[in-house]
Order: C-alpha cells, then sequence, then structure tokens
C-alpha cells in the first residue's frame, strides 16, 4: 500500500496491473491514451499489450483473450466505441470466461472530440454492466475490481470515466501490482461462440436472464450509495457527485450511482421516501429517466424540465446553478465571474517546424478551388490555414471525397489523412473509391506516428507498442494494392517536390495518392535531430508578409519586418516561401 | 468557501504547467495533505492557453471555480489576463512578466496589447510580477522558468517551502536538480518583495 498523486490514466493503469490484467488492447484516443502508454512501458511484463490498429481490431483481440480464461483490458475513447460497436454489441451474447474490461473514456463538452456521446447508453443497448467512477481512488479501484465482475457475470463490462476522472490528478492509495499466472487456454464451445441464429436466439434469451441479478448484484456493490437526510434529495452520478457532494446542505438527501443497470425496486425504495428528488449527471439523462419511471408521486427535477443541460460538461457552478433551479439552496454562494473581454485569443496551432503546414500551404496553391475533406489528427488545426473543410470521424477523409465526387461536383477535391488514420479505417475508404470509379486526390500526411494523442507507434513505424521492432508496412504498397497507379512520396519540408507532385496528380484521372512524409517535429527533437535555426536578413526583408501568412509560431512580428524566434526548428520552409531570399540559415551568411 | 487553497496554473502548452502542479500535488503529499487536480492534454497542449486546477486540502471535485481561487501562478502575462477572473476577491496572481504574443495576432493581423496595457488591466488584483526567463537564465537554465515562478508563490502557498524543495528535487530530472534548486531559491527571493 502506497499512496501517490497520480494522472486518473494512472490510477487506472495501477489497478490494472494490482487485478492483474494479462492481455492488453486499444487505439490511443484523448482521455483514454495514457493508460496504455503506462502499460506498455513497464519494465517486467507479465502480460500482453498492444496498440491495435482500431478499436474493433483492439476489442476482438481482448474477447477471445477472455474466451481463452485470461483478464483483457480493452482501451478507446467514446467515439472509438462505435468503431467496436459490432463485436460489442454480440458479446454480450457469447460471454466471457476471462474477465474483460472494456475502458471507454467520455468527454462530455469535447475537449478533444468530435461529440459528445455517453458510453452508459451503450452499455444499456448491449446489456452490460457500466462502472461510472466519480472520483480517481474510485477509479482505481473499481477497474481493479471490474475484471472479477466481468468474471462473475461473465459479460464484458464497460468502464467509463470522463475526461475529469482520466485527467485529473489526485492523492491515491494503490495497492500491490500481483504476478501474471494465467495461461490462456482455448475451450471449444460452439454453442457459446458461434453465433449462428440457432445458437444466438438462446443466447439472446440467456443474456436477458442475466439481467435481474446484475441489478442486485450492483444494488450492493458498494458503487451505488445513499445516505437519508431529510425530504428533498439530489441523486448524481460519476464526477459530477463530488461536485454535489462540496455543495449539498446538511438536511438535504444524497444518492450516487456508479454502477448500472441500477437495481429499480433498490431505486425506488429511496425515491419514495422524498417529496422532490433532483437528479444531475453529465450528457444522457440516463439515471433521471429510471428514476422517473419509479417516481410515483415523487417530483423530479433534472434534463427533461429543463433544470440540467443535456450537452457540455458541469462544474460546480454548474451544479449550484441547477440545485438553486430545483430550489435546493447550495451550500456555498459563487460569486458572478466572467472572462474579461478582448483578449486575443490563443488556440492550440501546429508547432513550428510541423511537417503538415507546407503540404496545407501546397494544396492551397495548387487547388485554389478544390475542396479539402480531412480526418482526426493534428492535422485538423489546418482548418485555421483554410485547408480543412470537412472532419467526421476517424477515416472518412477519403469516403467524403468519394462520395462527393459522385455528387457530380467538379471542384477538384483533395483529402487529407494521418499515417495513423489510414491505417485505422482509411483503407476501405481508398478501395471504395478505386473500385467504384472516383476522381480525387489522397494525401497521406505521413508524420511517422500518433501524433495528437502523444506520439504512439502503428504499423508504418517498424515498432510495437512495447518498443520492440516489427515488419514496418509500406503506406506505398498498400495504396498500389489498393488499385492506385498513381503513388507519390515527397518531403514534407520541400515546397517545390510538393507542388510539382500535386500539379502532376491534378492533370491525371483517377484516385491518386500522395505521400508527403517527415517525421512529427516533436518527435524528430525527442529522437536528437537537429537542423539549426533560420533567421531573417532585415536589410533583404520587404516586410511583404508572406512568410507570417503562412502561420508558424516561430515567426513574428517586431516592429516593421518579422523575426524568427527561438522556437524555430530549423525546417527551412519559410526559407522557400520569401520571394526576395531573405531568409536563412543561421550562419549562412 | 470551501476550507482548502486553490491555485490555479496557468500558461502556454509547453511551459512545463503539469510539471509544476506536480510539484505542488507531491509537496502536499510531503505533508500528508489531501489534493485533487485537473489539467489540459491532449490537442490543446500544442501551443494554446493551458490551466492546471490544484486544490490543496481537496476532498471534492478537481475543479476551482471562477471567482475563488486563492492564487494564480501564470508562466505568460497574458495568460494571467485571460485567466484573471479566476481569482477570489483578495486573491494574488504571481505572473511572468513577459509573455508571448499568440500567433493568431499575427496571422489575422490585429494587435496586440502592450505590457502596461495588460498591466494596467491586472491593476486591481495582489499582482506580483517576476523576470521568469531571466532568472531562470541565472539558474543555469531557461527550462527552469516554471520552478522560478513556483519558487516566487512559495511565500503565498499553504505549504513549507521545504516540502516544495523536496517535491522540486523529487520531480525533476537527475541531471538538473542543481539547477532547479537554484531557480526556486532565486524566485523565492524574487517574490519575497511580494509580501505585505
Amino acid at each position: 500500500m502506497s499512496k501517490q498523486y497520480l494522472l486518473g490514466n494512472e490510477a487506472i493503469a495501477h489497478g490494472c496491473l494490482e487485478s492483474p490484467v494479462d492481455f492488453v488492447s486499444g487505439y490511443p484516443g484523448t482521455p483514454s491514451s495514457e493508460v496504455i502508454d503506462i502499460l506498455r512501458v513497464q519494465g517486467e511484463r507479465g502480460y500482453h499489450v498492444e496498440w491495435s490498429v482500431n478499436e474493433k481490431v483492439a476489442l476482438e483481440n481482448a474477447l477471445a483473450a477472455a474466451w481463452c480464461g485470461v483478464r483483457a483490458l480493452c482501451t478507446m475513447k467514446h467515439v472509438g466505441l462505435n468503431v467496436a460497436a459490432d463485436p460489442l454489441m454480440t458479446s454480450a451474447y457469447t460471454g466471457v470466461t476471462g474477465g474483460l474490461v472494456i475502458m471507454s473514456a467520455d468527454d462530455p463538452y469535447a475537449h478533444s472530440s468530435q461529440n459528445e456521446q455517453d458510453t452508459r447508453c451503450y452499455a444499456a443497448f448491449a446489456r452490460i454492466p457500466c462502472l461510472d467512477p466519480s472520483t480517481i481512488q474510485e477509479a482505481h479501484d473499481m477497474v481493479r475490481d471490474a475484471f472479477a465482475l466481468s468474471e462473475e457475470f461473465g459479460l464484458p463490462v464497460l468502464f467509463r470515466p470522463t475526461t475529469r476522472i482520466c485527467h485529473s490528478k489526485g492523492d491515491v492509495t494503490l495497492g500491490d501490482v500481483k504476478a501474471n499466472t494465467r495461461v490462456g487456454r482455448f475451450v471449444k464451445d460452439p454453442r457459446q461462440y458461434v453465433v449462428i441464429p440457432a445458437h444466438t436466439r438462446i443466447l439472446h434469451k440467456k443474456l436477458n436472464e442475466k439481467q435481474p441479478g446484475i441489478k442486485k448484484r450492483l444494488a450492493e456493490s458498494g458503487y451505488n450509495t445513499f445516505s437519508v437526510k431529510g425530504r428533498d434529495a439530489v441523486i448524481a452520478s460519476g464526477i459530477s457527485a463530488t461536485y454535489v457532494q462540496e455543495l449539498l446542505p446538511d438536511d438535504v438527501s444524497f444518492m450516487k450511482i456508479g454502477a448500472y443497470p441500477i437495481d429499480e425496486a433498490w431505486l425506488e425504495e429511496f425515491v419514495r421516501r422524498h417529496e422532490k428528488v433532483l437528479v444531475i449527471e453529465e450528457l444522457a439523462p440516463v439515471v433521471e429517466e429510471v428514476v422517473r419511471q419509479v417516481a410515483g408521486c415523487v417530483t423530479v427535477h433534472g434534463k427533461k424540465d429543463g433544470h440540467s443541460p443535456y450537452e457540455g460538461e458541469l462544474s460546480p457552478r454548474a451544479v449550484a446553478k441547477i440545485m438553486e433551479s430545483a430550489g435546493i439552496r447550495p451550500k456555498i454562494q459563487f460569486v458572478d465571474a466572467d472572462p474579461l473581454p478582448d483578449i486575443p485569443p490563443r488556440p492550440p496551432i501546429m508547432c513550428a517546424g510541423c511537417p503538415h503546414r507546407p503540404v496545407f500551404h501546397a494544396m492551397r496553391k495548387v487547388f485554389r478551388d478544390g475542396i479539402y475533406p480531412s480526418d482526426i489528427g493534428c492535422y485538423t488545426l489546418g482548418l485555421q490555414l483554410g485547408a480543412v473543410d470537412t472532419t467526421i470521424c476517424m477515416g472518412a477523409s477519403v469516403t467524403v471525397g468519394s462520395g462527393i465526387y459522385h455528387t457530380g461536383e467538379e471542384s477538384d477535391i483533395v483529402s487529407t489523412i494521418g499515417d495513423s488514420t489510414f491505417l485505422h479505417t482509411g483503407i476501405p475508404g481508398l478501395l471504395n473509391a478505386v473500385y467504384n470509379g472516383a476522381e480525387m486526390i489522397l494525401v497521406i500526411l505521413d508524420n511517422r506516428t500518433t501524433g495528437m494523442t502523444g506520439h504512439q507507434p502503428n504499423p508504418a513505424t517498424g515498432m510495437t507498442a512495447t518498443g520492440e521492432a516489427t515488419i514496418p508496412v509500406s503506406l506505398e504498397a498498400i495504396c498500389r494494392a489498393c488499385g492506385v497507379h498513381f503513388v507519390e512520396t515527397v518531403d514534407s519540408y520541400d515546397l517545390v517536390g510538393l507542388e510539382t507532385a500535386m500539379k502532376d496528380a491534378k492533370a491525371r484521372p483517377g484516385v491518386k495518392v500522395l505521400i508527403a512524409r517527415q517525421p512529427c517535429v516533436i518527435t524528430a527533437r525527442r529522437a536528437g535531430i537537429k537542423r539549426g535555426r533560420y533567421r531573417i536578413d532585415p536589410d533583404l526583408c520587404t516586410g511583404c508578409g508572406l512568410c507570417v501568412k503562412f502561420g508558424c509560431p516561430a515567426i513574428e512580428i517586431a516592429g516593421e519586418k518579422p523575426h524568427i524566434s527561438d522556437l524555430c526548428s530549423g525546417c527551412g520552409v519559410c526559407a522557400q516561401i520569401c520571394p526576395f531570399g531573405a531568409i536563412a540559415k543561421e550562419g549562412r551568411r | 468557501m470551501s476550507p482548502g487553497y486553490d491555485v490555479l496554473v496557468v500558461g502556454i502548452g509547453g511551459q512545463g504547467t503539469i510539471l509544476a502542479s506536480n510539484v505542488l500535488g507531491e509537496a502536499c503529499l510531503i505533508e500528508g495533505r489531501p489534493v485533487k487536480g485537473a489539467e489540459t492534454h491532449g490537442m490543446a497542449q500544442r501551443g494554446g492557453s493551458v490551466e492546471s486546477h490544484i486544490r490543496i486540502d481537496g476532498e471534492y471535485g478537481p475543479l476551482i471555480t471562477p471567482g475563488s481561487a486563492d492564487i494564480i501562478i501564470s508562466f505568460d502575462l497574458l495568460e494571467a489576463l485571460r485567466y484573471k477572473h479566476y481569482v477570489r476577491p483578495g486573491g494574488k496572481i504571481v505572473a511572468n512578466r513577459h509573455f508571448v504574443v499568440p500567433t493568431s495576432v499575427f496571422v489575422q493581423g490585429a494587435s496586440a496589447p502592450t505590457e502596461e496595457e495588460i498591466r494596467a488591466r491586472l491593476g486591481d488584483v495582489g499582482l506580483c510580477l517576476l523576470d521568469a526567463e531571466a532568472l531562470a537564465a541565472e539558474a543555469g537554465s531557461p527550462l527552469a522558468a516554471n520552478i522560478v515562478m513556483l519558487g516566487a508563490a512559495s511565500h503565498f502557498l499553504p505549504l513549507s517551502p521545504d516540502s516544495l524543495r523536496k517535491a522540486v528535487e523529487k520531480l525533476v530530472p537527475q541531471k538538473t536538480v542543481g539547477i532547479n534548486r537554484k531557480a526556486f531559491d532565486l524566485g523565492r527571493e524574487a517574490g519575497a518583495g511580494c509580501r505585505e
């Protein structure tokens, strides 16, 4: 036992080591990525750990491991669960013998996501248990115990921390790491593992028959608790429970929900002891709907009567407002405090020397009136450069491009996708575009890593999650195998090369692929690559501003003319942009 | 108000706000006190505005409510202004006197505020300004500016300087312990003048 100040995801990873977990798979996605990033660098490992190519692949691997009787963890962000939804829904039918915990991290307020979907709805849809921690300590304890719970029910368990759990910190009491002793054995049982109609009908019935027992067991799990204090009550779930606890008056009852499905009889007994019940939860009204089912003539407040929002994340102040609106006076009265106006925004931007920036620059030049479908990654920031027209989900840059083409739209279609995203779900879209005769250009922004989520390796990098060498797949070969005839690879820092290849691609029919290759500037720096700095000669500079418009954060304006700050990584692209030859490597002149 | 002490550390992605918040958390552990925190990860880190919430003696959630922070430690003067509404009446802002002009300003051709303008708008709170870069350079590395800032803020934190020093020594890379120890002390010296 020890106490440490840990990130939520660090505490979750440690909980898995205490269980202990035998098999780990997942795909990076904020806010879930650090769990595997920690598990993959542990020195002595008795478990398998991998970054899979996408969430469906990850979950199928983990499910197979759990069928073999070992404990498996599969991690992803909430939208990754959409990709994994196919195996998820039927894994509830087949069940598991070893514990299977699927961590799907939700992101209320979409801090780093394309939507605000609620994983608890998936759990209800699949009819499997869901654990929703309200503190980091609870996240640690829940995930440690979730494997045993999964084995007890013979079902996968969804574990749903939110951003404010994953990326919060706290003092956490940790247990001891246990040694791995289980070895997988696959016991053939076609009636369980071959879901032909004759089998699956029976499995579905069995899943439904498990539900009352699960509810009863979870009501006694210690994750759903209450204390009766008065005629009014607040029921809260997840992180919002801690906001409520800080604000709750002493004469108001409190119930915390951390495990689903909720036992209706148990809930009804609590609700019926009150005159008024306020439900506070982030995103979907999952708890509120059950409360309303059992409330009878008890007044229920929540999202459905407008006291609480359906969207965004909650905060102590938001919870105080909801309580006041529902007639429960919070213990703390917050003063109104709003941000000051007229402060120049500082949104995230592509780094100085980011290899994506010159590609977008060349694209905008060669395809002036082009349509630019894009994808999920750091390069979505190309929006700021006017080079991103659509983003919906992983892999959709290719398919949105081909879809637009087949409507008769005549503009050039230039899609952008990262290397990891292309391998995740981009390949089927490319295959489809070629097969169905689309005319478009796909630019693969190959920065040799999964950048946005913290630089995880992928199948093109030649390295596994644990740092071992593996066969690096060739993006060029994959594209050719999909039927693409024009596949050109260009250095992302070579503006002339980029523009020439783009013009060449523009002149040809069919689906064309450009692979713009240059390592992510952050990984390059960590690998010790030094290029030296560039500087602007004030005597040659005319102050035309072309380099400033390029948008590199290292180029600042000081007085009339720009200068290059020490953020410069030496990519040299600005020197290629300057029409007056005023930019050169330091020490060259 | 809650009985704990709420610290908001703000800056720009890459300036070391996360390490600084870890030092505060570690110092709480050394003193056996509960602590909660929340911070910015993921894409928002890429040169964007970042914030770390640290609630010393925190028993509940990790988020600090605007208008209730006891202190803001800002690694960039403009970011101090952006988060000023978080500080409680009578609270303190310890800030680096320099700031990085956001790239958006250059690209969109907008005008950037001057240091004087920012200072004037921060004028109605207890403000402690220091030259973090110069002090960090004096300590031996510009990368130690975050620890300089903690040293300056240490006069106002409910944690002993010894606990903070121990936490710094535990969390910074082994090779840089000497530099960071000096950075903390130089910051602490610079912050001494801000005490009433």
